[in-house]
């Protein structure tokens, strides 16, 4: 691989297309993250967009279902002036037998500049942007276990809104790290973005022991990953995910894994508690939790339009 | 020689300041071009002995050659902490060269709303222009090379000097 450039960078080390947090310079997360900065005031304009990709055809691609990371990549699309179109491709051209990068050469030759893409199939974003015209972009939206990048910045924005700097901080993730790529995706941007500790935290089943090569610190204890943590990231528990026996309930889990005020004390007394959500209330994380003083759940949907502006204004920007 | 070899950026800040003094409505408002108009702008607001804070305006989402250079790195943003509509809007700025900035400055301020008037004072007029604009004011009008870039620094103690390089 390290022979190999990276995919995502052009010759002069610019973002052509954002595929993975894995292998991106800290340089290029903090720019994303300082020009989310800027979009975020955008909200506070009495027109609330700008013409930046004005003429552009981005075409969001969801092989599999999201209505939050489509919405928001729609509206952040929609702020910088360009023109989205959704395909419910799960229904059509996939299921009439079309491959992959025959529905994109279709939709290239439509004059698409730059494909949204979700795809249960890790790798599925990389082949189309091997595979595409010089000039079309591609936006990972989430790709099997493997990635999801723009999950990993908002994530990323949200920490530094709250917390300003990432040296000092204690990070735990939890729950259903194996089938996660929000989690994989943290784990690779806290890293890259210097985090003092990043903890893995949950059962045997769903925390890989391998993640310890990362340097990240694996707690198969609720107690030990969330002793003063600064920063709590809940994940899904992923049902449609889950096959065979590698829990036995949602309520065993619960009582186990769940988030609940009291377990949320043993982090430090102004940790932040993130979600990306949809959140299944009283499995992974309490009521009382989501709902809290604690919680900037609904600030990180917020933060994530502007940081996929950012992505799509940076990308759009480069050239191949 | 190199005429910009005797530009002092204090003494034209004295003509700048004398300039607005007498174009600035009472009721209007000044906006500084990030990043050496905001210094001016800010400056030109305690000197003129006016409350408050003056705005800060940046080119960024309005460039028109966004299609060849991409998003800048920088961490400029607008801060315009009045209402923008109604009001009598003077812009600041140090270098005035094509137009370009101004004309893509315009855009962001109507995105907050509908101004009673938009006027441009300038340290310095370099001529160059590629758009119908035109200062209200500029404190000196030279003329450059197109290699030559010039920009203005502030230093610790606040004061303006002025550097000339030649471009790439």
């Amino acid at each position: 691989m390290l022979s190999r450039r990276n995919p995502q960078l052009n010759a002069h080390g610019e973002l052509i297309h954002l595929l993975s947090i894995e292998g991106l310079p800290k340089a290029v997360l903090t720019q994303i993250l300082d020009t989310a900065g800027t979009f975020l005031s955008v909200n506070d304009r009495e027109v609330k967009k700008v013409p930046l990709l004005r003429g552009k055809s981005i075409f969001n691609l969801f092989f599999e279902n999201s209505t939050r990371t489509r919405t928001t990549f729609e509206i952040a699309a929609k702020r910088l002036s360009a023109d989205v179109i959704n395909l419910d491709i799960a229904r059509s051209s996939a299921a009439k037998g079309e491959s992959l990068l025959d529905t994109i050469a279709n939709l290239s030759a439509m004059h698409a500049d730059m494909f949204v893409v979700r795809h249960g199939e890790s790798g599925a974003p990389y082949l189309i942007a091997q595979h595409c015209a010089p000039h079309v972009h591609v936006v990972n939206a989430g790709d099997g276990r493997h990635a999801h990048p723009t999950q990993g910045l908002l994530d990323m924005y949200t920490i530094r809104h709250y917390k300003k700097d990432f040296s000092g901080l204690v990070v735990a993730v939890v729950g259903d790290i194996v089938h996660s790529r929000v989690a994989r995706s943290d784990i690779h941007a806290l890293s890259t973005l210097g985090a003092a500790e990043i903890r893995a935290v949950g059962p045997k089943t769903l925390v890989p022991g391998d993640l310890r090569e990362m340097g990240v610190r694996v707690c198969h204890d609720m107690a030990e990953g969330l002793r003063d943590a600064d920063v709590v990231i809940m994940l899904r528990l992923q049902n449609e995910r889950m096959s065979g026996a590698m829990l036995p309930s949602a309520a065993e889990f619960a009582k186990s894994w769940g988030l609940t005020p009291e377990k949320l004390a043993l982090a430090k007394s102004d940790a932040i508690v993130m979600h990306p959500g949809p959140i299944n209330r009283g499995v992974e994380i309490d009521s009382a939790v989501a709902d809290g003083a604690h919680s900037v759940i609904l600030p990180q949907v917020t933060f994530g339009i502007a940081v996929r502006m950012a992505v799509m204004s940076i990308i759009a920007g480069n050239e191949a | 020689m190199n005429a910009m070899l005797q530009l002092d950026a204090e003494a034209l800040y004295a003509e700048l300041l004398g300039g607005v003094r007498s174009l600035l409505k009472p009721e209007g408002v000044l906006v500084g071009i990030w990043s050496g108009g905001a210094w001016l702008a800010e400056r030109l607001q305690a000197d003129l002995g006016r409350s408050g804070t003056a705005g800060v305006i940046s080119s960024t989402l309005h460039r028109d050659d966004f299609g060849s250079r991409g998003m800048a790195a920088g961490t400029d943003a607008t801060k315009l902490p009045f209402a923008i509509a109604g009001s009598h809007i003077l812009l600041i700025d140090d270098v005035l060269y094509t137009g370009r900035t101004i004309r893509a400055v315009i855009n962001e301020l109507y995105d907050f709303g509908r101004p009673a008037s938009v006027q441009l004072a300038v340290l310095v007029d370099r001529g160059g222009r590629e758009l119908p604009i035109q200062p209200a004011f500029a404190a000196a009008r030279v003329v450059l090379p197109a290699a030559q870039k010039l920009t203005l620094a502030r230093d610790e103690a606040g004061r303006f000097v002025f550097s000339v390089r030649e471009q790439a």
